[in-house]
């Protein structure tokens, strides 16, 4: 579903990702884990396009709709959303003044129009809406509210996850989504991630550094990531291994 | 008529005394309005009058009586030289509700210039100014809030906030309080931004596409200048607003 090969990224004039090589297909679950400041909320946010991350050297293709690739490179971050990759965000951003369902309706039915689908009609929204927030536990009430403004850390993560459900991406790429959770939003929000995600036809890369989250959401491989590059993969075994002795010990 | 304002008269510091001299003779005289004791009156301008050559003035002269509340919404845009200059003098226990928005592109020169009288004691003003600003465009607001003596327990609010799409745009804020009584409240806050680049990067990993997200930015920044009007005032003004907005972004 996802290949990168070689990839190399400056953020500004820095270089953090070296030379990095990840395949993804569908069905699989991925996670990456690695020290901080290894470059793994880099690697998401140059899969997502944020300006100011520039890919120097290396390729990354998506497959479409035909099961061709496309280079993943080359689109705009909104395209980028609607061909099926998804972002969940480290550290969910703030938007005054406008309210998480029109956030997610604009967001929704632009993609949708990106894909050649109908628009979403108001009640029909409202109906997924109701849903995927019901399955998160999520108040509907504050999602009427402007996006993750006055949500604590805990509820920005799982608001990234009712937008998940919502959108329904084919790649979820989720940047540390389990930190700020206490146990039972844990819970709730590796159920949420399994019930989404877990299908033959999607994928998952999961940044985590929490063995907690991996014993609810499993992995099939699991990456570290130090210093720009995947330096060990292995299976679900590695997480433990990793926790148990560190990364230094295991990655050396 | 008057002899044509300077850049030393503090009030017409900002404005475009070029294309002002071509229509001082035809300055319009200020509207009276007189908002009786204990009513309620609302008014818009959402298009400035054009007075000739890409001039438009606008120029209200209230009277709110005790106990009596105006509520005013204002839209800055669509002229070369764009001015409304509104004073109110505030009765007792009076409200005086002023939005604007200031909508300015190419080298536009757009201001709001308001004056606001406390004469009595007990009466409250809130003015809520929001700016959007591209190309070499200037916005301006100056708020005057004059407090009697005798005007205690005076409560006078402005809140101005201006986003510049573009560095060569500019954004004028310049609160003036004359203040004679001691009991008074008068906030003001100004601020001057760009648009979020983090949240237009969020909302474009959610689908929505670069002048979309930057739209949706924008109307809701100016929002906050029409809450005070009720729905229809707010759905017009607003669809004329986001008219300009859609050029701008
Ligand atoms: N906007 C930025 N400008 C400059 N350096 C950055 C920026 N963002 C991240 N970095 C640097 O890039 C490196 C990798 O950061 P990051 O990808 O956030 O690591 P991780 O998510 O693995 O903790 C760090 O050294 C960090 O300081
Ligand atoms: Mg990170």
């Amino acid at each position: 579903m996802l290949t990168i090969n070689n990839l190399r990224a400056n953020v500004g004039d820095t270089e953090i990702l070296k030379g990095l090589s990840l395949n993804i297909n569908a069905g699989e679950i991925h996670a990456i884990m690695g020290p901080n400041g290894a470059g793994k909320s880099t690697l998401a946010y140059t899969l997502g396009g944020r300006p100011n991350y520039e890919v120097t050297d290396g390729e990354a293709h998506f497959v479409n709709k035909d099961g061709d690739y496309d280079n993943l490179l080359d689109m705009d971050p909104h395209e980028r959303a609607a061909a099926g990759i998804f972002l969940g965000f480290q550290y969910p951003v703030e938007i005054p003044g406008i309210s998480n369902l029109q956030f997610l309706r604009e967001g929704l039915n632009a993609q949708r129009k990106v894909r050649g689908e109908d628009a979403l009609s108001g009640a029909e929204f409202i109906k997924l809406a109701k849903e995927k927030a019901g399955l998160l536990k999520m108040d509907m009430e504050m999602l009427k509210r402007a996006v993750n403004v006055g949500f604590s850390g805990g509820e920005k993560k799982r608001n990234e996850m009712v937008q998940m459900g919502i959108i329904d991406p084919k790649l979820a790429i989720l940047d540390e989504t389990d930190s700020g959770l206490d146990i039972d939003a844990l819970r709730i929000v590796g159920d949420g991630i399994n019930s989404i995600m877990r299908k033959p036809d999607k994928a998952v890369l999961l940044i985590t550094h929490y063995q907690r989250l991996l014993d609810l959401v499993k992995p099939d491989f699991v990456h570290v990531l130090a210093n720009g590059k995947i330096v060990k993969t292995g299976g679900a075994e590695l997480a433990l291994e990793l926790e148990e002795h560190g990364y230094e010990a295991v990655a050396a | 008529m008057s002899a044509l304002p300077t850049k030393r008269d503090e009030a017409w510091r900002y404005a475009d005394l070029k294309l002002l001299a071509d229509i001082w003779q035809d300055m319009p005289a200020p509207e009276q309005v007189t908002v009786k004791a204990g009513e309620s009156m609302a008014r818009q301008i959402s298009e400035i009058p054009t007075i000739g050559n890409g001039v438009a003035i606008a120029n209200l002269d209230v009277i709110i009586e005790d106990g009596a509340t105006f509520t005013l919404h204002l839209l800055a845009m669509n002229a070369q030289y764009g001015r409304i200059n509104i004073k109110t003098t505030l009765g007792k226990g009076s409200h005086f509700e002023l939005g604007g928005a200031i909508l300015g592109s190419g080298d536009q020169t757009l201001e709001i210039v308001t004056e606001t009288i406390h004469a009595k004691p007990d009466a409250t003003s809130n003015q809520v100014v929001r700016s959007v600003l591209g190309g070499k465009s200037t916005g301006t607001f100056m708020g005057k809030v004059h407090v009697a003596r005798d005007a205690q327990r005076t409560d006078a609010a402005q809140s101005v906030k201006s986003m510049l799409l573009d560095r060569s745009a500019t954004a004028n804020s310049k609160p003036e309080l004359e203040i004679f009584a001691d009991d008074v409240l008068c906030a003001h806050g100004a601020t001057v931004g760009e648009l979020d680049k983090e949240a237009l990067f969020y909302m474009a990993s959610r689908g929505l596409d670069p002048e979309k997200a930057k739209r949706l930015m924008l109307q809701a920044f100016i929002d906050d200048a029409f809450v005070s009007a009720g729905d229809n005032v707010r759905d017009t003004i607003e669809s004329k607003a986001l008219a300009v907005l859609e050029a701008l972004s």
